[in-house]
């Protein structure tokens, strides 16, 4: 069982701390912000290290920043070998959000990844089935962005009052 | 019954008007498609379940629509449905009705506002005969609204059409208003 700071500390010497960095508020778990394009080596790296062993990705969130214009992803792994578990982060802009798709690492991630495009409209690269989840394929925008606009009608049918 | 009042004597032959009989076997034989979209679906099952048994009623589930003579819109209609229950709908042979059950399919319910994807009230894609309010309504309200759309059956006629017969009763029913005032 490692603590954040020690898997952390695990990261850099791997890595470096370029394109890492360990981040931690007064509330809520500290987490590890990665470079978008790392994120799919440093999770093969979290999954495949004997002492890390993560391999469960409990959570993949959708997150938009709206002062930022930036769009994120937060990833929860935890490991059920060493019982310890870890928060990642990842933040793209909002005009190219593009990010590594992990699914490749954890098949949890298919879904997952599928319903963070659907609601907040980030591009995984490689992913198999990168479609719509739970809104309809030809539903316009991103529902849970903050500038979310609803369309009026869809499919003929009024969407408001 | 009110029938029975004209049965020949020592004999099975009953005079009635046709209107009458139609209406009569329609109203005990309620047949409804069996389908629910959300929690209302769960107060539905209750309500056909033995303790409040709708079957006393003639109120019996069919698995298609085509079987089916009532749509009870049980719960959250998403506007992905809303297409889906307008198809259920034309598929039901005439003469048809729809119960709307609970605040959702009412008019939106908590989604009135925030939830993009919840239809404002299945009355937007569908005509609704019987509303019947409440989050999610108890089986008692969902009876009554049957025993409402039991109402309007009776009073139902061949040669005029459904809906001006509602209009002629608003009228009435404003009619009467007036008069007491």
């Amino acid at each position: 069982m490692k603590t954040p700071e020690e898997i952390f500390e695990h990261l850099t010497s791997q890595f470096g701390e370029d394109e890492l960095s360990f981040e931690s508020r007064d509330i809520g778990q500290p987490w590890i912000a990665v470079q978008a394009s790392k994120i799919r080596e440093v999770s093969k790296f979290l999954r495949d290290e004997p002492d890390l062993l993560f391999n469960t990705l409990m959570c993949l969130s959708g997150v938009h920043y709206p002062k930022e214009e930036e769009l994120g992803v937060a990833y929860h792994l935890n490991s059920t070998r060493h019982n310890h578990s870890i928060a990642l982060k990842v933040r793209v802009p909002e005009n190219e959000p593009n990010v590594p798709s992990v699914e490749s690492i954890w098949k949890t991630a298919n879904w997952h990844e599928r319903e963070a495009w659907d609601m907040t409209g980030v591009v995984f690269d490689d992913h198999p089935n990168h479609k719509r989840i739970l809104l309809p394929e030809d539903w316009e925008g991103h529902p849970l962005r903050k500038d979310y606009v609803q369309q009026e009608f869809y499919q003929g049918i009024p969407t408001g009052e | 019954m009110g029938m029975l009042d004209k049965k020949y004597h020592d004999s099975n032959i009953i005079i009635v008007s046709l209107e009458k009989a139609l209406n009569w076997a329609r109203k005990n034989s309620l047949w409804y498609e069996q389908f629910g979209l959300a929690c209302c679906a769960i107060e539905m099952m209750a309500t056909a379940a033995s303790r409040y048994d709708f079957d006393r009623f003639g109120i019996l589930p069919r698995s298609s629509p085509r079987q089916a003579d009532v749509m009870i819109v049980a719960g959250t209609v998403t506007l992905k449905m809303a297409s889906r229950i307008e198809r259920l709908y034309e598929q039901m042979s005439e003469p048809r009705y729809v119960i709307s059950m609970g605040s959702c399919s009412n008019c939106g319910g908590p989604y009135w506002e925030h939830g993009y994807h919840v239809l404002k009230g299945v009355d937007k894609v569908i005509p609704v005969d019987v509303y019947v309010p409440g989050c999610p309504p108890r089986p008692e309200a969902l009876l009554e609204g049957f025993l409402k759309l039991q109402e309007k059956i009776t009073g139902e006629t061949i040669i005029g059409e459904k809906d001006k017969d509602l209009e002629a009763v608003k009228a009435e029913i404003i009619d009467s208003n007036k008069d007491e005032d």
